[in-house]
């Protein structure tokens, strides 16, 4: 089943803001990645899933049901955790959950039951009794991840889950969405600002600019095409560029740094072999970590084209 | 545990129990913040305003049943009791519709709302039926220990009936009462999202109200302008549900003076009836807005 499908959809605002513009894109079920800069139309596109918000145009179905006419049946098999600080101080974690529960249908016994499994798997467990005024800033995410989770949805909508997290909390949060989607068997709608970020849990990439799909594709091939290796040397860089030219390696420089596309492991080896032949002296050799901007820089415009994940 | 600790991992199950929907999501919510509003399932503090409240309308009936076993007539009516105490639902009112919506936008909980089964009419309007049985139940409590004073004292069935017809006179302009102050006050709330600020306007306007007809009765009186005697009553809405009381409901035993009314009381009903409609709209357009 097609976990998410939209044409040609359009979004236009009041004001005139164009949100979304000719989307169309073919989502299969696994953990997605939705990235895209700031006000690039993530947050319109999951409203509109959500039935919260009317398209101007175009059609859209999640899970097989359409937002506009079939809102109620959509948003009771869905788990939302927005962007925005979305708890009330004054209310234990346990209980707010719970109610979060019944206000997604289940009877009270199975709320208060399912609330706590849902805070154990968030990893409160111990601390569900507690104020959520009295927080950190990680464990209140894990609350918001417990919320739309507590009603054993088929499909959860995170919008931007590692907002505000130290990296120890980002790494947590993103190992247990991963296990979310591996384990619990829940398909889950990631958004992101950060590329890399989402690229290591997700199965797929749906990449949207200015309301426009960019690029929707399965990990696996999105990073391979564009995984750079950067290298410095602090002398004899047009030498080593030449080598490695000679290799049959499409080398590029930019400034100080020589960029060789890397294909598979070997490639690491041709680069250390051509700098220890020349004897030079090697200063850096990493992975460049593909930015959201450069994706969109190389990315081809299909923004017209239907898409296929 | 704590920030960086482990995720525990015994295992996800599956929910294959039933899903109530819509209708169930909205009475929950109902409850909920019917239970909020008297501080239950919260923390002590917030249970000293709505019970402090309670006590002195308990306190109130209380003496007026004392008073009436003592004196073998009623001197408070049914009626009458919702209208000496007006200004205690006002208070109670002020304090619990802020409580109820300003929290819940303050703290940014309400797409987690609509992310849901029930739509965001139906949570304006569980939130608004929560601050009117509340604000009902608050004179409903004291009515019921009257109506109880009263039925010992009776000499027989029939006057036991009497009692029971009067009683049911006095919850029903309780609940008008509840209907006005509780919509005005949730819509005032819905629009602030400090719970303090809400509250000093509600406050605010029903003292402006109730100055400003005050002192246009004092010119109509002062000027024997009929006209002016009989309509001054709109301008507040104490006096507003006062000439409701006057117009609508039969007299009994131990009324307070009521304002003048002559043959006015039907633009009292429908000025009543305006006013809680209104309301109620301008309370489900706000939601139709807010956190898009």
């Amino acid at each position: 089943m097609t976990l998410i499908a939209t044409e040609s959809l359009t979004k236009r605002y009041a004001n005139g803001v164009l949100a979304l513009s000719e989307f169309t894109v073919q989502v299969q079920p696994g953990v997605v990645g939705l990235v895209g800069a700031n006000g690039a139309g993530k947050s319109t596109l999951i409203k509109i899933l959500l039935g919260l918000v009317e398209p101007t145009a175009g059609s859209v179905r999640v899970l097989g049901l359409d937002p506009r006419t079939e809102a109620e049946k959509i948003r009771a098999r869905v788990g939302y955790m927005p962007e925005h600080d979305s708890l009330p101080p004054d209310l234990a974690a346990a209980e707010f959950v719970t109610h979060m529960a019944r206000m997604s249908g289940l009877p009270k016994v199975a709320a208060r039951e399912r609330a706590s499994e849902a805070l154990r798997h968030v990893g409160l467990y111990e601390e569900r009794f507690r104020q959520i005024g009295g927080y950190s800033t990680g464990m209140k995410q894990r609350v918001k991840l417990a919320q739309a989770l507590v009603h054993d949805p088929d499909l959860l909508l995170l919008d931007e889950p590692t907002n505000g997290l130290d990296p120890a909390g980002r790494d947590a949060m993103l190992g247990l969405i991963h296990r979310i989607g591996s384990e619990f068997g829940i398909s889950l709608v990631v958004c992101s600002h950060l590329l890399g970020e989402v690229e290591r849990i997700c199965d797929s990439l749906v990449a949207i600019d200015g309301g426009r799909l960019l690029r929707a594709d399965s990990v696996a091939t999105m990073t391979t095409v564009s995984d750079v290796l950067a290298v410095e040397v602090s002398e004899g860089q047009p030498e080593l560029a030449a080598a490695l030219r000679a290799q049959g390696l499409p080398v590029r420089e930019e400034s100080h740094l020589i960029l060789v596309p890397l294909t598979g492991d070997g490639t690491y080896d041709q680069i250390i072999g051509e700098v220890a032949r020349l004897d030079l002296p090697l200063h850096r050799l990493d992975l460049r970590r593909h930015r959201i901007a450069e994706l969109f820089a190389t990315a081809a415009p299909t923004g017209q084209e239907a898409a296929d994940v | 545990m704590s920030e960086s600790g482990v995720i525990h991992d015994i295992g996800y199950q599956r929910y294959s129990g039933p899903r109530l929907g819509r209708g169930y999501a909205v009475r929950s919510l109902y409850a909920h913040s019917l239970r909020t509003a008297f501080g239950l399932g919260r923390s002590g503090k917030s249970k000293i305003f709505p019970w402090f409240a309670a006590g002195i309308a308990l306190l109130v009936a209380v003496i007026v049943t004392a008073v009436r076993a003592q004196m073998g007539k009623p001197v408070l009516s049914y009626t009458s009791y919702a209208d000496a105490i007006s200004i205690l639902v006002v208070l109670f009112c002020a304090v619990i519709g802020p409580e109820l919506v300003s929290r819940d936008l303050r703290s940014g909980v309400l797409p987690l709302y609509f992310s849901r089964p029930l739509t965001r009419a139906d949570y304006a309007l569980a939130k608004l039926a929560a601050t009117v049985s509340a604000a009902w139940l608050l004179l409903a409590m004291p009515l019921t220990i009257m109506f109880l004073g009263g039925a010992f004292g009776a000499g027989g069935a029939k006057e036991i009936w009497t009692e029971v017809g009067r009683y049911a006179a006095g919850l029903g302009y309780a609940a008008l009462f509840a209907l006005l102050f509780g919509a005005i006050s949730t819509l005032v709330g819905s629009l602030a999202s400090r719970r303090a600020v809400a509250a000093a306007i509600i406050a605010g306007f029903f003292l402006m109200a109730t100055a400003v007809s005050g002192v246009v009765s004092g010119i109509a009186f002062a000027t024997d302008s009929t006209a002016l005697q009989h309509t001054f009553g709109l301008l507040s809405p104490a006096t507003l549900l006062q000439g409701v009381h006057a117009w609508a409901f039969a007299e009994q035993p131990g009324d307070l003076e009521t304002i003048p009314v002559g043959g006015l009381g039907p633009v009292y009903g429908l000025v009543f009836a305006g006013v809680v409609a209104l309301c109620t709209l301008l309370l489900l357009a706000r939601y139709r807005k807010v956190a898009r």
